[in-house]
């Protein structure tokens, strides 16, 4: 590629940025007259709601309406979820409360200051329940409900058999198994939710400001909520939004509960969540319990795997939950050439807040079960941890690879990336630093984590939580779709709008790279308008940002878009140059002959013909005015009868291995050295590429060392405050060397992957996996804070 | 000492960035809430409202203050200065701003605002900060998108540590 694409191009979003002239939702004007809620939240874990008093805070001044469950259920539907249960999910708590944080009631008043003061009066009587906490206690008969409707708290159970597990049982050599704990955790976004919604009663409709990331197949969940049709919920998303990670799919709720506020005070109504609400009820990652087992050969060969995976999605599960546990199930077998599997997926529900999207989705919990099995079986085995992940990886000659439980494996050469990393990032030197540290008398370990990162998910994944026949029953979900469109302005001036929201991505940059590559153009002669509007914008319940769906997604669109547009200009000029199209070239701003460039136009002029004089248009051509791309691989097949499905399109391949050393003073994990091999395919912008790793990297750190949102058993949330809650600063991330491997995916034009979760999925395990080489322990439990460190220091002692 | 009643709006009196500005608010109106919805300066960011992150940073008469932690009341009669501040009037960003986007420095930009503050503060009292001062200084704030490296990247080259 000669033009734009795949170069370091400084960000288009940053002027604006650095300038304090972003337009974040809260920076957005609202109507004259606009209320203000603020929302009163349950301080029991479990209870019975047996009253709730509003009279007082209705007469405070300037309060206009004080809602409760009760009206929410009078107004409004519960929300649609994935599983088919009689447990309703409402935006009020209706009856019960089921966990510390959930809203109780809105205080909707003249200003935020007058509507929390008034929240103090709301008075809510409770009959508090005993609370479940523990998500294996929680499956064991006689531990109360929490939803008594539904009989049971482990909602959904399958069981899933590819292969023939119990003969590769039966015929290894050794099994090997652990069972690993992953906490609960979030990315916090250092901007909280906002919403702001208008309620025409004359049109029945909403118009809904928020900074929602999407799925946008939570809009029909929301509609539905609200009892209208779909075009009658009009979601708008702000251009910029303070980060997202997953986390401001959660935002949707509030979208309902806000919209009835408008509809119920005749007021537009916003909405501002502050940072204490944000902990305690905005979105968590599940927590897991994995129980894993490997059927192993003497030489350290896996043959077969079990997994029990028990996920822990809090109060409700609701949707798209429980994503994290469908959203890998394709590479349940990781990057290892494993034909025998058996999975069982179980969720239940606890006295905790919700689980909701979280980056890397899914992918934390699953590695930190396989790489920690892998360590186990190396040290079981006596054989070095890296033999035994190279023993296992999938051979590059078995591309495309078909994964036991149904993913096709894009592209990539494992091993030679793995060889690379080992070289580049100077393996012998780290081993020689445990060596000396350890004559020293030093805690230090190595770690290592492999890890297949999926990009570009499968609307149907979900649906493998159904039985076949349920499946058949329902309809087929399948496939993914992304829009993206190139409009030419009647000066030739180039725009694009995309099915995204923007969280600090780089879209606006890697799209307008992607655009001016295929029109001879430079990125700065690209507008992108990114503020995604359903009533305007094209979309589908694939858009949004999460799960890495832009690079094997959105970016395709926009190249295909780009592609369209760039025939019909050569067909427009060739006609205007007095030369056939294929020799039509456009580059520099200009669209020229090939075969005698001095016959060339300006881009501007010839792309605004359609507008000025569109009968010059080649006969039967219509205007080009504005293409749509419309991206929707093949390979995003529905799940087969006997489960296998192809949970994402692009499916990129991660090794990491670090030094890590424990203070003996105060127990601390110091990372001496992180070294991080990716394969996202083909890079569209390096110095963005970085950017999102390194960010992931962060993410991973934190997960691995000091993020966690603690429960006591009562229910009570510990973790209310940044002062406990503890989001890394600089001093406590490491570097991170980075290196990259390019394996192009064959599955999308541009031959990219996604590869912004995968450090949040490989770094956790591959630190623990370090922890437990220093310690010469079995059980490393994350976060692995100084206590537990001490924990497992002095354990047996 | 200027005296105010807890239940009438006070007229506070302040010069932002340069200009002097004079508006209403309650008593116990945050100055984070006042710069952005009185004053219609929303480039200063409220990230927690309990003076961890330090996306709200602003200069109070050219020191580094987290605005959610004072009251609008207490910036009377002095100096604010934000980010909307630190770009040329023409849009040219200043070297610490340039900086940042030459290194990467930020992802969503929520953050940025109060850490670009901090350091115009710093880099003002200490223009050739070193690795470590930096770090100290950065770590008064939270930023969730970038790990961090490339904003103690941008820093080092403003104060002119990378060539």
């Amino acid at each position: 590629m000669s033009g734009p694409l795949g170069k370091t191009i400084l960000r288009k979003e940053d002027p604006a940025l650095l300038s304090g002239r972003g337009r974040y939702a809260d920076d957005l004007p609202v109507p004259v007259g606009t209320l203000h809620a603020h929302v009163v939240r349950s301080p029991h874990a479990h209870a019975e709601i047996v009253s709730i008093d509003v009279n007082a805070a209705l007469k405070h001044e300037g309060v206009w309406a004080v809602i409760t469950g009760e009206d929410v259920r009078k107004l409004s539907d519960p929300f649609m979820g994935a599983v088919k249960s009689p447990i309703q999910l409402w935006s009020l708590a209706v009856g019960r409360v089921r966990y510390v944080g959930e809203p109780v009631a809105l205080v909707v008043a003249e200003s935020r200051y007058l509507a929390e003061d008034a929240g103090e009066l709301v008075e809510v009587e409770y009959a508090p329940l005993e609370a479940v906490i523990d998500p294996v206690a929680a499956c064991e008969s006689g531990t109360p409900l929490l939803h008594p409707a539904a009989k049971t708290n482990e909602v959904s159970v399958r069981d899933f058999r590819y292969g023939d597990p119990e003969s590769a049982f039966a015929r290894a050599d050794h099994r090997i198994g652990l069972t690993v704990t992953f906490p609960r955790q979030s990315f916090t976004p250092i901007e909280c939710f906002v919403v702001v919604v208008q309620h025409n009663p004359a049109k029945g409709s909403y118009d809904v400001l928020a900074n929602f990331q999407g799925p946008f197949s939570m809009h029909p969940v929301m509609a539905r909520a609200l009892r209208v049709s779909g075009p009658k919920l009009r979601l708008r998303i702000p251009p910029d939004s303070g980060g997202s990670f997953g986390i401001k799919l959660s935002v949707f709720p509030y979208v309902v509960l806000i919209g009835l506020a408008a509809k119920i005070t005749g007021r537009p109504v916003k909405w501002t969540e502050d940072r204490i609400e944000h902990l305690v009820a905005a979105n968590s990652g599940p927590n897991r319990v994995t129980a894993i087992e490997a059927a192993v050969n003497n030489d350290g060969r896996v043959i077969a795997l079990t997994l029990d995976q028990l996920e822990d999605y809090g109060a409700f599960l609701r949707a798209p939950m429980p994503g994290p546990l469908y959203r890998m199930h394709g590479s349940v077998t990781g990057a290892y050439d494993i034909e025998h599997v058996a999975v069982k997926n179980r969720c239940v529900l606890t006295n905790k807040m919700p689980a909701g999207l979280i980056r890397g989705f899914g992918g934390p919990q699953l590695y930190l079960a396989i790489e920690r099995l892998m360590q186990r079986i190396a040290i079981e085995l006596k054989l070095d941890p890296l033999d035994v992940i190279k023993r296992n990886l999938i051979p590059a000659r078995k591309f495309p690879y078909r994964t036991a439980a149904g993913a096709l494996y894009d592209s990539g050469d494992y091993s030679r990336a793995v060889d690379i990393a080992v070289g580049d990032g100077r393996l012998d030197e780290l081993k020689r630093r445990r060596d000396f540290a350890r004559a020293a008398g030093r805690k230090y370990g190595i770690g290592f984590a492999v890890v297949i990162e999926p990009a570009m998910s499968n609307m149907g994944y979900l649906s493998t939580l159904l039985t076949s026949e349920a499946r058949e029953k329902s309809g087929p979900k399948n496939g993914a779709v992304s829009l993206a469109t190139v409009n030419v302005d009647p000066m030739g001036a180039v725009t694009v709008t995309a099915d995204v929201t923007v969280q600090g991505q780089s879209h606006e940059t890697v799209l307008s790279q992607i655009v001016a590559e295929e029109l001879g153009l430079t990125p700065d002669d690209v507008e992108v308008v990114l503020e995604l509007d359903t009533a305007k914008d094209q979309w589908s319940i694939a858009a949004g940002s999460y799960s890495s769906r832009f690079a094997g997604g959105t970016a395709v669109a926009a190249h295909m878009a780009a592609v369209q547009m760039r025939d019909k200009i050569k067909a427009i000029a060739a006609k205007q140059l007095n030369v056939l199209p294929d020799d039509v070239e456009l580059s520099a701003g200009k669209v020229r002959s090939r075969s005698n460039p001095d016959n060339a136009l300006p881009f501007g002029r010839v792309a605004g013909t359609s507008n000025w004089a569109p009968t010059l248009l080649p006969e039967g051509m219509a205007p080009a005015l504005s293409e749509t791309g419309v991206w929707t691989p093949p390979e995003l097949e529905p799940p087969t009868h006997d489960d296998r499905i192809n949970t994402s399109l692009t499916y990129g391949f991660i090794f990491d291995f670090c030094g890590i050393e424990i203070d003996p003073v105060n127990y601390h994990v110091r990372v001496d050295r992180y070294v991080s091999m990716h394969d996202a395919g083909r890079i569209m912008n390096p110095m963005i590429a970085v950017g999102q790793i390194r960010g992931a990297f962060a993410q991973g750190i934190a997960a691995a060392l000091y993020e966690e949102f603690v429960y006591n058993e009562e229910g009570a949330f510990l973790t209310g405050t940044f002062a406990d809650y503890l989001v890394p600063t600089v001093t406590e991330i490491p570097e991170v060397e980075i290196l990259h491997y390019e394996s192009p995916s064959p599955l999308t034009p541009l031959g990219a992957k996604g590869l912004a979760e995968g450090n949040c999925m490989s770094t956790p395990v591959c630190i623990a996996n370090a922890i437990a080489d220093a310690l010469g322990v079995s059980d490393v439990e994350l976060p692995a804070t100084p206590r537990r460190i001490h924990a497992m220091m002095t354990d047996g002692r | 000492m200027r005296r105010v009643n807890r239940d009438e709006r006070a007229r506070i009196a302040l010069t932002l960035n340069g200009r002097k500005l004079a508006a209403e608010a309650e008593p116990r109106m945050l100055l984070s809430d006042f710069v952005r919805h009185v004053l219609g300066a929303t480039g200063t960011h409220v990230g927690c409202e309990h003076g961890v992150c330090g996306a709200c940073t602003v200069l109070i008469d050219g020191v580094a203050t987290r605005s959610c932690l004072m009251l609008a009341v207490q910036a009377e009669g002095r100096e604010v200065r934000t980010v909307e501040s630190l770009a040329a009037s023409d849009g040219k960003l200043n070297p610490l701003q340039q900086a940042f986007r030459n290194n990467h420095a930020l992802q969503c930009g929520f953050c940025t605002p109060g850490i670009l503050m901090s350091f115009t503060d710093y880099l003002a009292r200490n223009p050739h900060a070193s690795r470590d001062e930096i770090c100290d200084v950065l770590s008064g704030h939270l930023c969730r998108c970038t790990g961090y490296a490339g904003i103690v990247a941008a820093v080092e080259e403003a104060a002119g540590k990378v060539k």
